[in-house]
């Protein structure tokens, strides 16, 4: 695991809360490419088979925070910080349901 | 329709003069009607030329998916076993009736979208409808085959197709990429349930409004909703035979992986990072081809950069450098952004506010990791009724290839400049990234140019063009940017199976037994 790379705003950790509370464990995967490429994505932990290629970069909160690892070099091995922003975005990420996105702030 | 030289601008959707019709709320469209969705629960559409309300779609459940798939599987028997010619000519009349009413869908995807309507006008709709043509004409010509196996033995080719099939639409070309993925699925004799993205939800169902008539029930069904409710029901359905999805690389793992736990087949187009390559010989004259290289590097800010293979890294031979950004950034100032309806607007607002943020934040990145701002770099808070719309100034930074600027798709018009030496670091630094959908050379040395075209590790390589999209070549990506290919009759092994009747006209037994 690379050591404590990602954070979330207050906001974004009590958001993360209330999903767990509604959907159970719950895993992020950093996202990439087209469309809402730069968004964390929030999953039910399991709804997505993490494999060898993707790298720990801590919790937050109740959910561990993945990416993949080539993305995670190309883009200069930078620290996270996750926050929230109203509106939908347009991945499959749980919060959406709620009008809600999360974002890299930082 | 207006000449786009003149000024003009549209009114928007549901004004007195607009030729788009509003309705205050949209259904879901399944089985050849209008359904409300089970739970009854909307979503507000909004334009982000002001920020302001459209109008409400669905705001969907599993249960409106379920739906859309009992009309999709009760409509798919009788429309597989429609003769070909009639099914050529559904999608002719699809074509036509887009055509016809090509102003009325330019204006409704402009607002819906954000594009400058003259974008719409010239290029979204009709692609939209020869993609439908194009599918239309190449399935007349398709042919199974027969072989001998021996003189007794002959084995029957058929292609047959897959059933009811899910796809997922990106927001960047709504109507466009709807034309892309519906097109083949039908010409093949498939039915479709379709998601339209969450912040373009509107302009598809202006066009089902004009195939109602058109299109038999239950072949094209659209449901509205948030993709983690609607897009994952679909595709993790054992209702669908395969699932088409465009989008960002975490959601196009699931898909995959869902596929997998169906046995289905899918196809994914994920995006890119594409350069954008301008040898010296470029400058060697002051001529149209120069001014159509200039223009070739300004073309990341088409579709305000919301393009998956937006040529968001421009690769300039360092012998030309300052000359040829020097006139490359005299052109970025000429692009009016402004009102998408108007007419001479070049470019529109990003589709949503939170594209926005990520386009604010990405500028933010490229100035902590060093990058020159060379010119934008702001939102553009523009006057009037514009003022809470979701402009951003088109951008240009010049950096290295290492930076995250470099490296990842930010989806704006936000353009990362950097120099090479020569062909081989060209090739080396065009290479160097997960991505490989498109790419652009431009060069007056055609040896250079193929040379190049086969160097470069990307699913398109333009050469001395770039943004071209016509049906008949086939587009995606190599390395992370997905998987299969689209706006080519090669769609069709896509949407298809192969069914062999392996036949013996011999009365004699094997004598096994």
């Amino acid at each position: 695991m690379e050591e404590d790379r990602v954070q979330a705003t207050p906001e974004a950790l009590e958001l993360i809360e209330r999903l767990a509370a509604e959907h159970g464990p719950l895993v992020f995967l950093q996202s990439g490419g087209c469309c809402d490429g730069s968004s964390p994505v929030c999953m039910r932990k399991g709804e997505l088979l993490i494999g060898p290629n993707d790298v720990l970069l801590g919790e937050i909160g109740p959910a561990a925070f993945y990416v993949d690892h080539e993305q995670f070099e190309r883009w200069g091995k930078p620290r996270f910080v996750i926050g929230v922003s109203p509106g939908a975005g347009d991945t499959f990420s749980l919060e959406g349901r709620d009008d809600l996105h999360f974002v890299i702030v930082g | 329709m207006p000449v786009l030289e003149k000024e003009f601008t549209y009114a928007p959707p549901g004004l007195a003069g607009s030729p788009v019709p509003l309705k205050e709320r949209y259904d879901n469209f399944i089985g050849g009607r209008w359904v409300a969705p089970k739970k009854g629960q909307y979503a507000v559409d909004l334009t982000p030329a002001t920020g302001k309300p459209i109008t409400e779609v669905p705001k969907s459940t599993a249960e409106d998916v379920e739906l859309a798939l009992d009309a999709a599987h009760a409509a798919k028997d009788g429309w597989a076993e429609l003769s070909i010619k009639e099914r050529s000519r559904v999608l002719n009349a699809i074509a036509d009736v887009i055509d016809a009413n090509a102003e009325m869908l330019s204006v409704a995807e402009s607002w819906d979208n954000g594009k400058p309507v003259r974008e719409t006008l010239s290029t979204d709709i009709p692609l939209a409808s020869d993609h439908f043509r194009y599918f239309a004409s190449v399935i007349r010509g398709e042919e199974g085959s027969i072989s001998e196996i021996d003189k007794d033995t002959i084995a029957y080719q058929y292609r047959e197709p897959l059933g009811v099939v899910g796809q997922i639409i990106p927001f960047n070309f709504p109507l466009l990429m709807a034309a892309w993925k519906i097109a083949p699925a039908i010409a093949a004799g498939n039915v479709t349930v379709i998601k339209p993205a969450s912040p373009t939800p509107w302009s598809i169902l202006k066009l089902m409004e004009l195939l109602e008539p058109i299109v038999p029930a239950g072949v094209i069904n659209v449901v509205n909703g948030p993709g983690a409710e609607v897009g994952m029901a679909l595709a993790t359905s054992k209702r669908i035979a395969k699932v088409a999805f465009t989008g960002e690389t975490a959601t196009g793992r699931m898909i995959m992986q869902y596929a997998a736990q169906n046995l289905i087949p899918s196809t994914t187009e994920l995006g890119g990072k594409s350069p954008n390559i301008f040898f010296e010989d470029v400058m060697a004259a002051d001529d149209d081809y120069l001014d159509k290289a200039i223009e070739g590097l300004v073309l990341y800010a088409f579709n305000k950069g919301e393009v998956c293979t937006c040529p968001s890294r421009a690769l300039i031979q360092a012998s030309i450098y300052d000359k040829f950004i020097e006139r490359c950034l005299g052109r970025i100032e000429k692009i009016k952004q402004g009102h998408p309806l108007d007419i001479l607007t070049t470019l529109g607002p990003q589709v949503s506010k939170a594209q926005l943020e990520k386009v604010t934040n990405y500028v933010k990145i490229g100035l902590d990791e060093g990058a020159e701002l060379l010119t934008g770099g702001h939102r553009n808070v523009l006057p009037g009724e514009l003022a809470e719309g979701y402009y951003f100034e088109p951008t240009v930074f010049k950096g290295h290839n290492k930076m995250r600027i470099f490296q990842e798709e930010i989806f704006g018009p936000v353009l990362a400049v950097t120099t090479f030496k020569d062909e081989a670091e060209a090739i080396e630094i065009a290479n160097d990234t997960m991505y490989g959908l498109g790419a652009g050379v431009w060069t007056r040395d055609m040896l250079r140019a193929f040379r190049m075209g086969r160097a470069i590790k990307a699913g398109r390589v333009w050469t001395n063009c770039y943004h071209l999209y016509p049906a008949g070549a086939p587009f995606g990506g190599y390395k992370a940017s997905g998987v299969g290919r689209e706006t080519h009759k090669m769609m069709l092994d896509h949407y298809t199976q192969t069914k062999n009747v392996l036949v013996s006209y011999s009365p004699k037994a094997l004598g096994f037994f």
